[in-house]
């Protein structure tokens, strides 16, 4: 029988169940290293041979040399592994989630600052909020991720 | 015999942090967040308990994948800030309290709840974060903390229900405790929040205010929540509320009385939540 998924009509969203570990098993232990600071520093000088050292599928390295977060989470990344990439870029949470929606970080920021994104609409696929699929991407970013 | 006198609640978020250790908190972006600790910090310092038992989650810090407990429990003598991938938080190291962490472990697993015994962890912002709120920036912390870890990244994380009886089972562990020790539980983490996809920074204040009417009157109810209305409702990281009910579960069955309430967006990404609640 297979796993119960109930989220998966959920806009925008990607749940990290067991399937999504599987898959982003070497992708998120990669960003678990670079928690020590010589791995921020050999990362860093040399990416791609960085990266090399580590079982990922060549999808998931380009995913994260063109730091795509949305890519990488569908490639089995979950954002919590993911953000230690942000933060050997020195970016903070708010960058990193707002690159994700095509917006500008003066839009996102703007967008939070008004209270955030609504839930109307976005509760299903389907309906017309903005993190529907028909409605991407959301802002000014949008070109360079879409 | 231990007791537990009071709850407390609070989200967790990094950028709060952050702000803190950059002398950032009277910025107008984040004045009125720490306005509305300051009442809760002179509580504080009028209710110092001897050990805070701590609910939050670690963020893929001290757990990688490789091991990924659903609940554990930190039983060592001292736990050191974690770098995130920033350099480490500058705040004090954690002191533990062994002893009654182990009574607690030892408690709650004969009463079938299936603990990860943890003696070597360092904490992420988590739990560091709901500590600065509260105690601000001092030398040392004020009291013991046990951190108490639960898995909310990988999926499934444990229910409301499973939540609020865990922390029935850590109320008696608390008061099966021979020495005379006043101590809190404290439930970390949310509010609404979405930290990934084209669905990033949904906020739900609705939700939001009424899980924290219902955290206060009806406990017994809301932890019955499935995961799916969470997700859904205050997005993929707002599941970390069930968190706040281990802490809900340990307060006595008589309603609490609510010492502090205050609610504000955004933090960064964030919604935040903030309740005292004390046994009466």
């Amino acid at each position: 029988m297979a796993l119960d998924k109930p989220y998966l009509d959920i806009p925008g969203t990607t749940i990290f169940d067991a399937d999504q570990a599987r898959r982003g098993y070497h992708l998120n232990q990669f960003c678990m290293s670079l928690m020590k600071a010589e791995n921020r520093a050999r990362f860093k000088a040399n990416e791609r041979a960085y990266l090399d050292e580590w079982p990922m599928t060549e999808d998931q390295k380009q995913a994260v040399l063109a730091r795509d977060l949305n890519r990488c989470i569908a490639l089995g990344g979950n954002i919590y592994f993911l953000a230690k990439i942000g933060a050997t870029d020195g970016r903070s949470f708010q960058q990193m989630a707002g690159s994700m929606t095509g917006m500008t970080e003066q839009e996102y920021r703007d967008m939070m600052l008004a209270g955030g994104r609504s839930v109307e609409g976005n509760r299903h696929v389907g309906e017309d909020g903005d993190a529907q699929a028909h409605r991407q991407p959301q802002g000014r970013a949008g070109g360079q991720r879409a | 015999m231990a007791r537990i006198t009071a709850s407390v609640y609070t989200s967790h978020v990094p950028a709060i942090g952050a702000a803190i250790d950059l002398g950032k908190t009277a910025e107008p972006y984040w004045q009125p967040l720490f306005e509305g600790y300051e009442p809760s910090k002179a509580w504080m310092k009028a209710n110092t308990p001897d050990v805070i038992f701590l609910v939050y989650n670690d963020h893929a810090t001290a757990f990688s994948l490789e091991i990924v407990p659903t609940f554990a429990i930190g039983c060592a003598d001292e736990f050191r800030p974690a770098d995130e991938g920033y350099g480490a938080r500058p705040v004090p190291v954690v002191k533990g309290h062994p002893a009654l962490a182990s009574h607690i472990a030892q408690s709650v697993i004969q009463d079938d709840f299936d603990l990860t015994i943890v003696n070597k962890m360092d904490v992420d912002h988590g739990l560091t974060v709901p500590l600065s709120l509260m105690f601000g920036q001092p030398e040392a912390w004020p009291c013991r903390v046990i951190p108490f870890p639960v898995n909310v990244v990988l999926y499934p994380v444990p229910s409301g229900r499973r939540c609020f009886q865990l922390g029935r089972a850590i109320r008696e562990a608390v008061a099966s405790f021979d020495e005379p020790l006043n101590v809190q539980i404290w439930g970390t983490g949310g509010m609404s929040h979405q930290l990934q996809g084209p669905r990033a920074g949904l906020i739900n204040s609705a939700f939001d205010k009424a899980f924290l009417d219902d955290l206060i009157a009806d406990p017994e109810t809301l932890s019955k929540k499935p995961h799916i209305e969470y997700v859904r409702e205050a997005g993929s990281e707002g599941i970390e509320l069930v968190m706040w009910l281990i802490a809900r579960g340990a307060m006595s069955d008589t309603p609490p009385r609510v010492a502090r309430r205050f609610y504000h967006v955004p933090a960064s990404n964030t919604a935040v939540g903030h309740l005292i609640l004390e046994n009466t």
